[in-house]
């Protein structure tokens, strides 16, 4: 029952901070509602027994990324020009509603093999051994470091003084 | 009503669609950055949700969405310095003005 109750509120929350990322007119009050949605989709994390990954989300997407947004934003001054649609805006719209009513369709048309066991708590032991074990994901595991060096690498070529 | 595996499946679309539309309507480059998050998160959740309800011991679903933010925290990084060096050298990062590379 309580699982039910915090679903909902989680849901209704992160769908009301997503819809003002895209609607509001102020980019900072868009980039702190794009925060508050970060931090809801953890909860919604939590509600699915995903107790590590509720955390990386807090850790990376709260901690990190909103704060790499927030300064970009200072950085560029945009925030007296507001975040306008440009003339797109109705298609735009109505592919999205399109894209939606299709994917629902799908979703619940589907026969999904729902098994009623109970998930695994806590995941992270369970996580690292599916990461890091005997026929796991060790090869992911390696390339990853090696994209986000290059990303680094990237970032501090691209935004260098000349 | 209990909680199952489709509203969790239809709200990950719902904030999918909101980034679809932020990301094709939006003029500000930085919003635009802002809505791929909102597509990726909604993402992520629906490969939690089907890590918890379909294949609960294997948490194969908890592994791409760990992965997915790893790509995730490499795009925004990526991104944002292109977007800062766009707005050094033409003072502007409305995605309609940036042209130079349109036929």
């Amino acid at each position: 029952m309580g699982l039910e109750i915090a679903f909902w509120i989680l849901a209704i929350i992160g769908v009301v901070a997503a819809l003002a990322v895209v609607l509001l007119r102020d980019i900072f009050r868009a980039a702190l509602s794009l925060v508050l949605c970060f931090l809801t989709v953890a909860g919604i994390y939590v509600t699915l027994s995903a107790d590590f990954l509720a955390a990386v989300q807090v850790l990376i997407y709260v901690g990190a990324i909103s704060v790499l947004i927030i300064l970009a934003i200072m950085l560029t001054r945009e925030v007296q020009r507001g975040s306008p649609a440009n003339r797109l805006r109705i298609p735009a719209f109505v592919v999205a509603v399109l894209f939606f009513g299709a994917v629902v369709f799908a979703m619940v048309n589907t026969p999904w093999q729902v098994v009623d066991t109970p998930p695994l708590e806590p995941t992270t032991s369970a996580l690292a051994i599916k990461l890091f074990g005997e026929g796991g994901f060790i090869l992911p595991v390696e390339i990853a470091p090696v994209l986000l060096l290059a990303a680094i690498l990237g970032a501090i070529v691209l935004v260098r003084e000349k | 009503m209990s909680i199952g595996l489709e509203h969790y499946l239809i709200l990950s679309a719902i904030l999918f669609s909101i980034g679809l539309y932020g990301a094709l309507a939006k003029r500000n480059a930085i919003v635009i950055l802002m809505s791929i998050e909102l597509m990726l998160n909604g993402v992520n959740i629906a490969m939690v949700a089907f890590s918890r309800y379909i294949v609960p011991l294997l948490l194969t679903g908890q592994v791409f969405a760990i992965f997915i933010m790893v790509v995730a925290a490499a795009e925004v990084a990526v991104g944002l310095a292109i977007i800062i060096a766009i707005y050094r050298s033409r003072e502007t990062i409305d995605a309609t003005e940036v042209n130079l590379m349109k036929w």
